[in-house]
């Protein structure tokens, strides 16, 4: 079962990646980026906890893989929402910073140009 | 047997490179596409983990949707990226917030190694209870009859999401047609392939959803190749997004969580137990529920990557304007 301990340290450094990511890029839109790539780490994770689970004929234990699904499903439900806010923000404020003042700038700058 | 293995060492390496890069790339819609091509590997690594079931969702969701999602919004955004990529911390701030996500990929790396042996496992218990539903798909079991409630409470979520979006409106576009952004010129081999793909690829969706019974599968996936082709459809500018305010599509919207909530509610009356289904019966049941359901996820998933509605024909000055809102068929 090497897959094990392969896989499972690629969740670990995705994770730790997405992690990175989310927090030091300013742009929202590669924040949401970070953000799942954080989250499929740990569903990653998850997928090897079932892959240790494999018994009774089973290439692993179902009840975690059909709770990823689920949980991608939902992943996907709130970055679509996410980025609708996203694309939001940018059209009332002409920016996407999150930088304090930095809504008020960008609807200036639409303003004047 | 050393090249299996070495196999998952390659592939897992691919998976990190493309992963560093999706973080790394300075420009957004190269890092999208790194994304794209990130959930395709992992799709791979899920086989691997003995996960044909969701492989497919990480392929089918993870990637293509959240891809086409990701990349019209990094499209829309790409005006005034370059000042606000310019406020990136400091080097010393960049180091500190390495050093965390270290810390923290370390963590997780600790917890693999030190996860009790034998591992729990709950797959003896599935296959013991398998001959109940009369299904040979484990994880179909688990999502509609074992773990029912998460399967429904996720229709919800997913309802939620679509009611989210919507009310981003402006007050003025309410119960208008979301625009979804399509080329503006004649494209020849876009309407094609929507004209020639999408019949095939509604009956592989409705297939996905009858194999998984009993082999990998499943509601989701099914509805996420039918709501990829509305999607090409819709971008090859052969149709339009429904009005909100449009009945059959609300109804669109309700009949999946409504059919699984009645017989929900059905198993209270019938065999004493929320969400149970009566003896012999599992199977019929189980069916209904993911065929309303397919039509759901499929019009929810859909209406997920559309947006919300934009007042009539776009308006002068957004982001979409002077691509006509529509392109006569010809």
């Amino acid at each position: 079962m090497s897959e094990v301990l392969v896989f499972g340290l690629c969740a670990a450094v995705v994770a730790g990646l997405g992690l990175y990511g989310a927090i030091v890029d300013p742009r929202p839109l590669r924040k949401i980026l970070g953000f799942n790539l954080l989250g499929s780490g740990v569903f990653l994770f998850f997928g090897v906890v079932a892959r240790r689970g494999a018994a009774a004929g089973f290439p692993g234990d179902p009840v975690p893989q059909a709770l990823v699904i689920t949980g991608i499903v939902v992943a996907f439900s709130a970055t679509a929402l996410a980025v609708t806010l996203l694309l939001r923000f940018f059209e009332t404020t002409g920016s996407s910073s999150l930088r304090d003042g930095a809504a008020a700038d960008g609807a200036r700058d639409t303003a004047e140009s | 047997m050393t090249i299996v293995p070495a196999l998952d060492l390659f592939v897992a390496g691919v998976v990190l490179v493309v992963a560093v890069w999706t973080v790394a790339v300075r420009n957004t819609s190269s890092a999208v596409v790194g994304f794209v091509a990130y959930g395709l590997l992992l799709a791979l690594v899920w086989v691997r983990l003995g996960a044909p079931d969701v492989a497919l969702t990480e392929a089918a969701i993870g990637s293509g949707l959240t891809g086409a999602l990701l990349i019209g919004a990094a499209a829309r955004l790409r005006a005034g990226e370059s000042t606000v990529a310019a406020e990136r911390p400091g080097v010393p701030v960049r180091l500190l917030i390495a050093a965390l996500a270290t810390v923290v990929a370390a963590a997780i790396a600790g917890v693999l190694l030190s996860l009790p042996d034998p591992a729990p496992t709950l797959a003896p218990e599935a296959t013991a209870n398998a001959g109940a539903t009369g299904l040979g798909n484990p994880i179909t079991n688990v999502l509609m009859a074992f773990r029912a409630m998460d399967t429904m409470l996720e229709k919800v979520v997913l309802l939620l999401a679509v009611l989210g979006i919507w009310s981003l409106s402006p007050d003025a576009a309410w119960g208008g047609r979301p625009h979804l952004p399509h080329r503006a010129e004649p494209d020849a081999a876009l309407e094609f392939l929507a004209r020639v793909l999408t019949p095939v690829g509604v009956v592989l969706g409705i297939a996905v959803l009858w194999v998984s019974a009993d082999h990998p599968g499943g509601a989701f996936q099914g509805a996420t190749i039918l709501a990829a082709m509305w999607l090409l459809v819709l971008m090859a500018g052969l149709g339009e997004v429904p009005d909100i305010g449009r009945r059959r599509l609300r109804l669109a919207l309700v009949v999946g969580p409504a059919v699984f909530l009645t017989i929900g509610l059905g198993g209270l009356v019938v065999s004493g137990a929320f969400l149970s289904y009566p003896q012999g019966f599992a199977k019929p049941l189980i069916l209904a529920i993911e065929f309303a359901m397919i039509l759901t996820v499929a019009t929810t998933l859909g209406l997920l990557v559309a947006g919300p509605p934009v007042a009539g024909p776009p308006a002068a000055g957004s982001a979409a304007a002077g691509s006509p809102a529509r392109r006569a068929a010809p």
